[in-house]
Protein backbone atom coordinates (compact mmCIF):
# COMPACT_ATOMS: atom_id res chain seq x y z
CA UNK A 1 0.00 0.00 0.00
CA UNK A 2 1.25 3.29 -0.82
CA UNK A 3 0.64 6.75 1.34
CA UNK A 4 0.78 9.08 -1.61
CA UNK A 5 -1.24 7.03 -3.96
CA UNK A 6 -4.41 6.75 -1.30
CA UNK A 7 -4.08 10.53 -0.38
CA UNK A 8 -4.27 11.53 -3.81
CA UNK A 9 -7.01 9.46 -4.75
CA UNK A 10 -9.04 10.49 -1.71
CA UNK A 11 -8.66 13.80 -2.86
CA UNK A 12 -9.45 13.38 -6.16
CA UNK A 13 -12.79 11.86 -5.00
CA UNK A 14 -13.36 15.04 -2.83
CA UNK A 15 -12.95 16.76 -5.82
CA UNK A 16 -14.74 14.75 -8.11
CA UNK A 17 -17.77 15.14 -5.49
CA UNK A 18 -17.47 19.16 -5.81
CA UNK A 19 -18.14 18.71 -9.81
CA UNK A 20 -21.88 18.32 -8.57
CA UNK A 21 -22.76 21.26 -6.71
CA UNK A 22 -20.55 23.11 -9.44
CA UNK A 23 -22.90 21.36 -12.36
CA UNK A 24 -25.92 22.34 -10.13
CA UNK A 25 -24.71 25.94 -10.01
CA UNK A 26 -23.66 25.43 -13.85
CA UNK A 27 -26.91 24.45 -14.87
CA UNK A 28 -28.51 26.41 -12.44
CA UNK A 29 -27.43 29.83 -13.66
CA UNK A 30 -28.74 28.24 -17.24
CA UNK A 31 -32.34 28.50 -16.13
CA UNK A 32 -35.25 31.08 -15.68
CA UNK A 33 -35.35 32.16 -12.05
CA UNK A 34 -38.63 29.85 -11.09
CA UNK A 35 -36.10 27.14 -11.75
CA UNK A 36 -32.90 27.61 -10.38
CA UNK A 37 -34.04 25.62 -6.86
CA UNK A 38 -35.72 22.36 -8.73
CA UNK A 39 -31.83 22.30 -10.83
CA UNK A 40 -29.73 22.58 -7.66
CA UNK A 41 -32.39 20.07 -5.70
CA UNK A 42 -31.88 17.54 -8.54
CA UNK A 43 -28.26 17.87 -8.68
CA UNK A 44 -27.91 17.53 -4.55
CA UNK A 45 -30.32 14.82 -4.18
CA UNK A 46 -28.58 12.44 -6.20
CA UNK A 47 -25.48 13.26 -4.02
CA UNK A 48 -27.29 11.72 -1.22
CA UNK A 49 -29.25 9.06 -3.72
CA UNK A 50 -26.74 7.68 -5.56
CA UNK A 51 -23.98 7.98 -2.10
CA UNK A 52 -26.69 5.22 -0.65
CA UNK A 53 -27.22 2.99 -3.83
CA UNK A 54 -23.70 2.88 -4.44
CA UNK A 55 -22.57 1.28 -1.42
CA UNK A 56 -25.76 -1.05 -1.31
CA UNK A 57 -25.56 -2.53 -4.50
CA UNK A 58 -24.44 -0.21 -6.85
CA UNK A 59 -20.57 -0.80 -6.62
CA UNK A 60 -21.07 -4.70 -6.44
CA UNK A 61 -23.26 -4.08 -10.26
CA UNK A 62 -20.58 -2.30 -11.08
CA UNK A 63 -17.43 -3.34 -10.19
CA UNK A 64 -17.91 -7.31 -8.65
CA UNK A 65 -15.80 -9.90 -11.05
CA UNK A 66 -17.78 -11.61 -13.23
CA UNK A 67 -18.32 -11.56 -17.47
CA UNK A 68 -21.84 -11.10 -17.42
CA UNK A 69 -24.40 -8.85 -17.68
CA UNK A 70 -22.88 -6.86 -14.56
CA UNK A 71 -20.64 -7.65 -11.92
CA UNK A 72 -23.39 -9.50 -9.92
CA UNK A 73 -24.27 -9.34 -5.76
CA UNK A 74 -20.97 -10.84 -4.38
CA UNK A 75 -19.76 -7.35 -2.90
CA UNK A 76 -23.97 -5.92 -2.09
CA UNK A 77 -23.37 -3.62 1.22
CA UNK A 78 -19.62 -3.56 0.58
CA UNK A 79 -19.08 -6.83 2.17
CA UNK A 80 -15.78 -8.11 1.18
CA UNK A 81 -14.72 -4.72 -0.30
CA UNK A 82 -12.41 -3.77 2.99
CA UNK A 83 -9.28 -1.58 3.51
CA UNK A 84 -6.70 -4.02 1.96
CA UNK A 85 -5.92 -3.58 -1.91
CA UNK A 86 -7.85 -5.49 -4.40
CA UNK A 87 -5.01 -5.66 -7.08
CA UNK A 88 -7.05 -6.02 -9.97
CA UNK A 89 -8.58 -2.60 -9.88
CA UNK A 90 -5.76 -0.74 -8.01
CA UNK A 91 -2.61 -2.72 -6.07
CA UNK A 92 -1.70 0.40 -3.75
CA UNK A 93 -4.70 1.89 -2.14
CA UNK A 94 -7.30 0.59 -0.12
CA UNK A 95 -10.27 -0.81 -2.01
CA UNK A 96 -12.62 1.18 -0.23
CA UNK A 97 -10.08 3.99 -1.56
CA UNK A 98 -11.21 2.90 -5.01
CA UNK A 99 -14.65 2.03 -4.28
CA UNK A 100 -15.49 5.90 -3.15
CA UNK A 101 -13.76 7.35 -6.44
CA UNK A 102 -15.77 5.72 -8.30
CA UNK A 103 -19.41 6.18 -6.28
CA UNK A 104 -18.37 10.65 -7.95
CA UNK A 105 -18.36 9.28 -11.24
CA UNK A 106 -21.85 7.16 -10.35
CA UNK A 107 -23.25 10.52 -9.15
CA UNK A 108 -22.46 13.11 -11.13
CA UNK A 109 -23.37 10.82 -14.31
CA UNK A 110 -27.00 10.79 -13.80
CA UNK A 111 -26.68 14.64 -13.12
CA UNK A 112 -25.76 15.55 -16.59
CA UNK A 113 -28.55 14.21 -17.54
CA UNK A 114 -30.96 17.08 -15.68
CA UNK A 115 -29.41 19.14 -18.29
CA UNK A 116 -32.60 17.95 -21.20
CA UNK A 117 -35.34 17.95 -19.62
CA UNK A 118 -35.25 21.04 -16.60
CA UNK A 119 -37.30 22.77 -15.91
CA UNK A 120 -40.28 20.53 -16.91
CA UNK A 121 -40.28 17.09 -14.64
CA UNK A 122 -42.44 15.81 -11.79
CA UNK A 123 -39.70 15.36 -8.45
CA UNK A 124 -41.39 11.81 -7.74
CA UNK A 125 -40.54 10.54 -11.90
CA UNK A 126 -37.19 12.04 -11.18
CA UNK A 127 -36.16 10.39 -8.47
CA UNK A 128 -37.67 7.21 -10.00
CA UNK A 129 -36.06 7.33 -13.13
CA UNK A 130 -32.77 7.97 -11.73
CA UNK A 131 -32.72 5.38 -9.46
CA UNK A 132 -33.79 2.83 -12.62
CA UNK A 133 -31.15 4.05 -14.74
CA UNK A 134 -28.39 3.89 -12.22
CA UNK A 135 -29.00 0.35 -11.37
CA UNK A 136 -30.19 -0.86 -15.45
CA UNK A 137 -27.95 1.57 -17.50
CA UNK A 138 -25.17 2.80 -15.33
CA UNK A 139 -23.69 0.36 -13.49
CA UNK A 140 -23.75 -2.41 -16.40
CA UNK A 141 -22.22 -0.15 -18.60
CA UNK A 142 -19.66 1.11 -15.76
CA UNK A 143 -19.31 -3.13 -15.53
CA UNK A 144 -18.85 -3.46 -19.46
CA UNK A 145 -15.75 -0.95 -19.82
CA UNK A 146 -14.24 -0.95 -16.41
CA UNK A 147 -15.33 -3.89 -14.18
CA UNK A 148 -13.30 -7.26 -14.16
CA UNK A 149 -14.77 -9.08 -17.19
CA UNK A 150 -16.27 -6.87 -18.54
CA UNK A 151 -16.34 -7.18 -22.21
CA UNK A 152 -15.94 -3.74 -23.98
CA UNK A 153 -12.68 -4.45 -21.44
CA UNK A 154 -11.78 -7.37 -22.60
CA UNK A 155 -12.67 -6.05 -26.26
CA UNK A 156 -9.40 -3.88 -25.61
CA UNK A 157 -11.82 -0.22 -26.02
CA UNK A 158 -9.58 2.62 -24.17
CA UNK A 159 -11.75 4.93 -21.75
CA UNK A 160 -9.25 6.72 -18.77
CA UNK A 161 -11.61 8.49 -17.27
CA UNK A 162 -15.38 7.92 -18.26
CA UNK A 163 -15.34 9.72 -21.93
CA UNK A 164 -17.98 6.01 -22.71
CA UNK A 165 -19.14 5.04 -19.23
CA UNK A 166 -19.93 8.89 -18.25
CA UNK A 167 -20.70 11.39 -20.96
CA UNK A 168 -21.68 8.84 -24.22
CA UNK A 169 -24.25 7.35 -21.99
CA UNK A 170 -25.68 10.44 -20.14
CA UNK A 171 -25.67 12.45 -23.19
CA UNK A 172 -27.46 9.69 -25.29
CA UNK A 173 -29.77 9.78 -22.19
CA UNK A 174 -30.18 12.93 -22.29
CA UNK A 175 -31.34 12.81 -25.91
CA UNK A 176 -34.05 10.50 -25.36
CA UNK A 177 -35.56 12.18 -22.44
CA UNK A 178 -35.42 15.75 -24.51
CA UNK A 179 -37.39 13.41 -27.22
CA UNK A 180 -39.94 11.95 -24.92
CA UNK A 181 -41.17 14.35 -22.73
CA UNK A 182 -41.52 17.02 -25.45
CA UNK A 183 -40.57 21.00 -25.52
CA UNK A 184 -41.38 23.33 -22.84
CA UNK A 185 -44.46 25.80 -23.40
CA UNK A 186 -44.05 28.67 -25.17
CA UNK A 187 -40.90 28.36 -26.36
CA UNK A 188 -41.14 30.11 -29.81
CA UNK A 189 -42.78 33.53 -28.41
CA UNK A 190 -40.23 33.18 -25.16
CA UNK A 191 -36.68 32.57 -25.64
CA UNK A 192 -35.88 31.29 -21.96
CA UNK A 193 -32.49 33.07 -21.58
CA UNK A 194 -30.04 32.17 -18.52
CA UNK A 195 -31.11 34.07 -15.03
CA UNK A 196 -27.87 33.67 -14.03
CA UNK A 197 -24.45 34.03 -16.06
CA UNK A 198 -21.78 34.37 -12.90
CA UNK A 199 -23.56 31.37 -11.50
CA UNK A 200 -23.11 29.56 -14.99
CA UNK A 201 -18.76 30.95 -14.81
CA UNK A 202 -18.83 30.10 -11.23
CA UNK A 203 -19.99 26.35 -11.55
CA UNK A 204 -17.46 26.08 -14.88
CA UNK A 205 -15.07 27.32 -12.70
CA UNK A 206 -15.63 24.14 -9.88
CA UNK A 207 -16.26 21.89 -12.72
CA UNK A 208 -12.73 22.36 -14.37
CA UNK A 209 -11.10 22.57 -10.75
CA UNK A 210 -12.87 19.17 -10.04
CA UNK A 211 -11.85 17.68 -13.44
CA UNK A 212 -8.40 17.74 -12.51
CA UNK A 213 -9.61 15.20 -9.92
CA UNK A 214 -11.66 12.95 -12.36
CA UNK A 215 -8.90 12.87 -14.91
CA UNK A 216 -5.93 12.69 -13.11
CA UNK A 217 -6.62 10.87 -9.70
CA UNK A 218 -8.39 8.14 -12.37
CA UNK A 219 -4.50 6.84 -12.66
CA UNK A 220 -5.39 5.77 -9.27
CA UNK A 221 -1.58 7.03 -8.26
CA UNK A 222 0.27 9.90 -7.44
CA UNK A 223 2.85 9.15 -10.42
CA UNK A 224 3.73 9.99 -14.00
CA UNK A 225 0.41 9.24 -15.96
CA UNK A 226 -1.43 11.46 -13.21
CA UNK A 227 0.28 14.46 -14.06
CA UNK A 228 0.12 13.49 -18.21
CA UNK A 229 -3.70 13.35 -17.25
CA UNK A 230 -3.22 16.72 -15.47
CA UNK A 231 -1.76 18.57 -18.45
CA UNK A 232 -3.57 17.21 -21.23
CA UNK A 233 -6.75 17.72 -19.13
CA UNK A 234 -5.63 21.80 -18.89
CA UNK A 235 -4.65 21.71 -22.18
CA UNK A 236 -7.74 20.57 -23.67
CA UNK A 237 -9.95 22.74 -21.49
CA UNK A 238 -7.71 25.86 -22.42
CA UNK A 239 -7.53 24.75 -26.09
CA UNK A 240 -11.68 24.39 -26.60
CA UNK A 241 -12.59 27.51 -24.62
CA UNK A 242 -10.44 29.72 -26.66
CA UNK A 243 -11.96 27.83 -30.05
CA UNK A 244 -15.51 28.24 -28.95
CA UNK A 245 -14.84 31.74 -28.54
CA UNK A 246 -13.11 32.40 -31.56
CA UNK A 247 -15.97 30.52 -33.44
CA UNK A 248 -18.22 33.10 -31.91
CA UNK A 249 -16.18 35.68 -32.97
CA UNK A 250 -16.48 34.80 -36.62
CA UNK A 251 -20.34 33.58 -36.31
CA UNK A 252 -21.56 35.95 -34.15
CA UNK A 253 -19.46 39.31 -34.13
CA UNK A 254 -19.04 38.51 -31.14
CA UNK A 255 -17.17 36.51 -28.29
CA UNK A 256 -19.47 35.78 -25.18
CA UNK A 257 -19.15 34.26 -21.43
CA UNK A 258 -21.42 31.80 -22.25
CA UNK A 259 -19.82 30.86 -25.19
CA UNK A 260 -16.05 30.33 -23.44
CA UNK A 261 -17.79 28.35 -20.59
CA UNK A 262 -19.47 26.05 -22.96
CA UNK A 263 -16.10 25.22 -25.17
CA UNK A 264 -14.55 24.56 -21.79
CA UNK A 265 -16.74 22.23 -20.67
CA UNK A 266 -16.64 20.27 -24.41
CA UNK A 267 -12.88 20.22 -23.90
CA UNK A 268 -13.33 18.65 -20.45
CA UNK A 269 -15.53 16.30 -21.63
CA UNK A 270 -13.21 15.09 -25.19
CA UNK A 271 -10.24 15.05 -23.23
CA UNK A 272 -11.77 12.32 -20.37
CA UNK A 273 -11.43 8.89 -22.28
CA UNK A 274 -8.03 10.49 -23.53
CA UNK A 275 -6.99 12.03 -20.60
CA UNK A 276 -4.11 8.86 -19.92
CA UNK A 277 -3.15 7.97 -23.05
CA UNK A 278 -2.26 11.24 -25.29
CA UNK A 279 0.08 13.74 -24.98
CA UNK A 280 0.30 17.37 -25.07
CA UNK A 281 -0.31 18.60 -28.79
CA UNK A 282 -2.80 15.96 -29.57
CA UNK A 283 -4.62 17.56 -26.71
CA UNK A 284 -4.43 20.64 -28.10
CA UNK A 285 -6.17 19.42 -31.17
CA UNK A 286 -8.65 17.59 -29.31
CA UNK A 287 -9.82 20.56 -27.46
CA UNK A 288 -9.78 22.88 -30.32
CA UNK A 289 -11.72 20.52 -32.29
CA UNK A 290 -14.80 19.47 -30.10
CA UNK A 291 -15.79 23.42 -30.03
CA UNK A 292 -16.80 23.11 -33.76
CA UNK A 293 -18.74 19.43 -33.30
CA UNK A 294 -20.07 20.58 -30.22
CA UNK A 295 -20.64 24.38 -31.49
CA UNK A 296 -22.42 22.63 -34.59
CA UNK A 297 -24.39 20.33 -32.49
CA UNK A 298 -25.86 23.15 -30.12
CA UNK A 299 -26.85 25.74 -33.35
CA UNK A 300 -27.11 23.74 -36.11
CA UNK A 301 -28.41 20.47 -35.26
CA UNK A 302 -30.83 21.35 -32.57
CA UNK A 303 -32.74 23.38 -34.33
CA UNK A 304 -33.03 21.23 -37.45
CA UNK A 305 -33.94 18.29 -35.66
CA UNK A 306 -35.91 20.49 -33.28
CA UNK A 307 -36.04 18.91 -29.80
CA UNK A 308 -35.62 20.54 -26.84
CA UNK A 309 -32.55 19.51 -25.09
CA UNK A 310 -32.91 22.55 -22.54
CA UNK A 311 -29.29 23.22 -21.25
CA UNK A 312 -27.36 21.24 -24.34
CA UNK A 313 -26.52 17.82 -22.18
CA UNK A 314 -26.35 15.80 -25.61
CA UNK A 315 -24.95 18.78 -27.39
CA UNK A 316 -22.26 18.94 -25.36
CA UNK A 317 -21.66 15.49 -23.05
CA UNK A 318 -22.69 13.05 -25.86
CA UNK A 319 -21.13 14.93 -29.04
CA UNK A 320 -17.60 15.99 -27.08
CA UNK A 321 -17.51 12.29 -25.85
CA UNK A 322 -17.80 10.42 -29.04
CA UNK A 323 -15.16 12.81 -30.41
CA UNK A 324 -13.11 12.04 -27.10
CA UNK A 325 -13.69 8.57 -27.64
CA UNK A 326 -12.83 8.56 -31.62
CA UNK A 327 -10.03 10.68 -31.00
CA UNK A 328 -8.58 8.33 -28.64
CA UNK A 329 -8.36 5.92 -31.37
CA UNK A 330 -6.65 8.23 -33.40
CA UNK A 331 -3.85 9.57 -30.84
CA UNK A 332 -3.36 6.91 -28.08
CA UNK A 333 0.01 6.65 -27.71
CA UNK A 334 1.89 3.72 -25.69
CA UNK A 335 5.19 5.81 -25.61
CA UNK A 336 2.39 7.78 -22.79
CA UNK A 337 1.20 4.75 -21.13
CA UNK A 338 2.41 1.15 -21.85
CA UNK A 339 -0.65 -0.35 -20.59
CA UNK A 340 -2.71 1.33 -23.30
CA UNK A 341 -3.04 1.12 -27.06
CA UNK A 342 -1.51 3.15 -30.15
CA UNK A 343 -3.79 4.73 -32.25
CA UNK A 344 -4.07 5.76 -35.79
CA UNK A 345 -1.82 8.32 -36.38
CA UNK A 346 0.68 5.86 -34.46
CA UNK A 347 0.41 2.96 -37.19
CA UNK A 348 -2.46 1.05 -35.19
CA UNK A 349 -6.09 1.62 -37.47
CA UNK A 350 -7.58 -1.64 -34.99
CA UNK A 351 -8.23 0.70 -31.91
CA UNK A 352 -10.15 3.48 -33.86
CA UNK A 353 -12.57 0.35 -34.97
CA UNK A 354 -12.72 -0.77 -31.53
CA UNK A 355 -13.66 2.77 -30.38
CA UNK A 356 -15.98 3.04 -32.71
CA UNK A 357 -17.74 -0.05 -31.71
CA UNK A 358 -17.54 0.60 -27.93
CA UNK A 359 -19.35 4.16 -28.56
CA UNK A 360 -21.74 2.19 -30.78
CA UNK A 361 -22.55 -0.40 -28.03
CA UNK A 362 -23.12 2.13 -25.24
CA UNK A 363 -25.22 4.76 -27.46
CA UNK A 364 -27.33 1.70 -28.75
CA UNK A 365 -27.85 0.06 -25.00
CA UNK A 366 -28.36 3.73 -23.42
CA UNK A 367 -30.33 4.51 -25.77
CA UNK A 368 -33.32 1.77 -25.59
CA UNK A 369 -33.06 1.15 -21.70
CA UNK A 370 -33.43 5.01 -20.84
CA UNK A 371 -36.50 4.95 -23.42
CA UNK A 372 -37.84 1.85 -21.89
CA UNK A 373 -37.53 3.53 -18.19
CA UNK A 374 -38.81 6.69 -19.09
CA UNK A 375 -42.00 4.74 -20.72
CA UNK A 376 -43.14 2.44 -17.43
CA UNK A 377 -42.43 5.84 -15.08
CA UNK A 378 -44.71 8.34 -17.29
CA UNK A 379 -46.99 5.26 -17.38
CA UNK A 380 -46.96 4.46 -13.65
CA UNK A 381 -46.66 8.44 -11.88
CA UNK A 382 -46.46 10.32 -15.20
CA UNK A 383 -43.43 12.26 -15.97
CA UNK A 384 -43.97 15.67 -16.73
CA UNK A 385 -45.32 18.26 -14.76
CA UNK A 386 -48.97 20.20 -15.17
CA UNK A 387 -48.82 23.42 -17.50
CA UNK A 388 -50.02 25.12 -14.74
CA UNK A 389 -46.56 24.38 -12.76
CA UNK A 390 -44.46 24.20 -15.60
CA UNK A 391 -45.35 28.08 -16.04
CA UNK A 392 -45.49 28.63 -12.30
CA UNK A 393 -42.52 27.11 -12.04
CA UNK A 394 -40.96 23.98 -10.60
CA UNK A 395 -39.43 25.81 -7.32
CA UNK A 396 -43.02 26.53 -6.13
CA UNK A 397 -44.90 24.12 -7.39
CA UNK A 398 -42.58 20.91 -6.81
CA UNK A 399 -40.28 21.85 -3.62
CA UNK A 400 -42.65 24.50 -2.04
CA UNK A 401 -39.81 27.19 -1.70
CA UNK A 402 -38.05 30.15 -4.01
CA UNK A 403 -34.72 31.28 -4.44
CA UNK A 404 -35.10 34.87 -4.28
CA UNK A 405 -37.60 37.33 -2.79
CA UNK A 406 -37.95 40.53 -4.30
CA UNK A 407 -38.97 42.67 -1.14
CA UNK A 408 -36.54 42.58 2.22
CA UNK B 1 -57.08 59.53 -22.47
CA UNK B 2 -56.93 56.68 -19.39
CA UNK B 3 -54.39 54.57 -17.88
CA UNK B 4 -55.36 51.37 -17.42
CA UNK B 5 -53.18 49.21 -14.49
CA UNK B 6 -53.47 45.72 -14.67
CA UNK B 7 -52.40 43.13 -11.68
CA UNK B 8 -52.06 39.50 -13.32
CA UNK B 9 -50.11 36.26 -12.19
CA UNK B 10 -46.93 36.08 -13.74
CA UNK B 11 -47.07 33.07 -15.55
CA UNK B 12 -50.38 34.70 -17.72
CA UNK B 13 -47.94 37.47 -19.19
CA UNK B 14 -47.31 36.23 -22.17
CA UNK B 15 -50.92 35.31 -23.18
CA UNK B 16 -52.16 38.72 -22.17
CA UNK B 17 -49.33 40.37 -24.19
CA UNK B 18 -50.32 38.23 -26.93
CA UNK B 19 -54.05 39.37 -27.00
CA UNK B 20 -52.79 42.96 -26.39
CA UNK B 21 -50.56 42.70 -29.62
CA UNK B 22 -54.46 41.39 -31.42
CA UNK B 23 -56.20 44.69 -30.64
CA UNK B 24 -52.71 46.77 -31.91
CA UNK B 25 -51.70 47.59 -27.99
CA UNK B 26 -48.25 47.80 -28.24
CA UNK B 27 -46.99 50.12 -25.56
CA UNK B 28 -47.11 48.53 -22.24
CA UNK B 29 -44.97 49.17 -19.11
CA UNK B 30 -44.39 45.42 -16.93
CA UNK B 31 -43.14 45.46 -13.52
CA UNK B 32 -42.32 42.76 -10.90
CA UNK B 33 -44.66 43.68 -7.93
CA UNK B 34 -45.77 41.54 -4.75
CA UNK B 35 -48.95 41.74 -3.31
CA UNK B 36 -52.39 39.71 -2.17
CA UNK B 37 -55.73 39.77 -2.69
CA UNK B 38 -58.42 38.46 -0.59
CA UNK B 39 -56.74 34.42 -1.19
CA UNK B 40 -53.85 35.27 0.96
CA UNK B 41 -52.24 32.31 -0.42
CA UNK B 42 -49.30 30.89 0.02
CA UNK B 43 -47.26 27.86 -0.58
CA UNK B 44 -44.02 28.29 0.38
CA UNK B 45 -42.29 26.27 3.65
CA UNK B 46 -39.57 27.03 5.08
CA UNK B 47 -37.51 24.05 6.91
CA UNK B 48 -40.81 22.77 7.96
CA UNK B 49 -42.52 26.12 9.04
CA UNK B 50 -45.21 27.08 6.92
CA UNK B 51 -45.56 30.61 6.01
CA UNK B 52 -48.74 32.24 5.79
CA UNK B 53 -50.24 35.68 5.19
CA UNK B 54 -47.23 35.76 2.46
CA UNK B 55 -47.06 38.60 -0.14
CA UNK B 56 -47.11 36.52 -3.58
CA UNK B 57 -45.41 37.50 -7.04
CA UNK B 58 -47.84 39.75 -9.70
CA UNK B 59 -46.85 41.57 -12.95
CA UNK B 60 -47.86 45.10 -13.59
CA UNK B 61 -48.91 46.62 -16.89
CA UNK B 62 -49.39 50.59 -17.35
CA UNK B 63 -51.04 50.96 -20.54
CA UNK B 64 -51.92 54.56 -21.64
CA UNK B 65 -54.62 54.62 -24.32
CA UNK B 66 -56.88 56.75 -26.21
CA UNK B 67 -60.79 56.40 -25.54
CA UNK B 68 -61.78 53.95 -28.31
CA UNK B 69 -58.72 52.23 -27.26
CA UNK B 70 -60.30 51.38 -23.67
CA UNK B 71 -62.94 48.57 -23.93
CA UNK B 72 -60.48 46.64 -26.41
CA UNK B 73 -57.65 47.01 -24.05
CA UNK B 74 -59.62 45.75 -20.86
CA UNK B 75 -61.28 42.79 -23.22
CA UNK B 76 -57.87 41.33 -23.94
CA UNK B 77 -56.05 41.45 -20.97
CA UNK B 78 -59.44 39.75 -19.55
CA UNK B 79 -58.99 37.50 -22.09
CA UNK B 80 -55.14 36.62 -21.62
CA UNK B 81 -55.25 36.64 -17.67
CA UNK B 82 -58.95 34.83 -16.71
CA UNK B 83 -58.68 31.34 -15.21
CA UNK B 84 -61.95 31.65 -13.12
CA UNK B 85 -59.92 30.95 -10.21
CA UNK B 86 -59.01 33.42 -7.28
CA UNK B 87 -55.71 35.46 -8.08
CA UNK B 88 -56.26 35.96 -11.44
CA UNK B 89 -55.96 40.03 -10.51
CA UNK B 90 -57.66 43.25 -11.17
CA UNK B 91 -57.82 46.00 -13.32
CA UNK B 92 -57.76 49.45 -13.22
CA UNK B 93 -59.10 51.94 -15.38
CA UNK B 94 -57.81 55.98 -14.30
CA UNK B 95 -58.21 59.07 -16.22
CA UNK B 96 -54.64 60.69 -17.86
CA UNK B 97 -54.44 64.22 -17.52
CA UNK B 98 -51.95 64.58 -19.94
CA UNK B 99 -49.18 62.53 -21.90
CA UNK B 100 -46.34 63.90 -23.53
CA UNK B 101 -43.35 62.37 -25.74
CA UNK B 102 -39.78 63.32 -24.85
CA UNK B 103 -38.56 62.83 -28.19
CA UNK B 104 -40.72 65.35 -30.10
CA UNK B 105 -42.61 66.77 -27.06
CA UNK B 106 -45.85 66.11 -28.48
CA UNK B 107 -48.97 66.12 -26.39
CA UNK B 108 -52.23 64.53 -26.01
CA UNK B 109 -53.54 61.68 -27.86
CA UNK B 110 -51.23 61.99 -30.44
CA UNK B 111 -48.25 61.26 -28.73
CA UNK B 112 -49.82 57.86 -26.81
CA UNK B 113 -49.93 55.62 -30.06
Amino acid sequence: MNAGDTAFVLIGAAMVLLMTPGLAFFYGGMVRKKNILSVLMQCFILMCLVSVQWVLFGYSLSFAPGEGFWGGFRWLGLNGVGLEPYADYAATIPHQAFMIFQAMFAIITPALIIGAFAERMKFSAFLTIIVLWITFVYDPVCHWVWGLGGFLRNLGALDFAGGTVVHINAGIAALITALVIGKRKNLKKNIPTPHNMPFVVLGTGLLWFGWFGFNSASALAANGLAVNAFVVTNTAAAAAGLSWAIIEWLKNGKPTIFGVCSGAVAGLVAITPAAGFVSVIPAIIIGSMVSVFCFFAVTALKPRLNYDDSLDAFGVHCVGGIWGALATGLFASKAVNQAGADGLFFGNPGLLFIQAKAVAITLIYSAVVTFVIYKVVDLVIGVRVKEKEELVGLDITQHHERAYSVLE
Amino acid sequence: MKLIIAIIQPEKLEEVKEELYKQEVNLITVSEVLGHGRQKGTTEVYRGAKETGNLLKKVRLEIAVNENFVEPTIKAIIKGAKTGETGDGKIFVLDLKECIRIRTEERGGIAIG
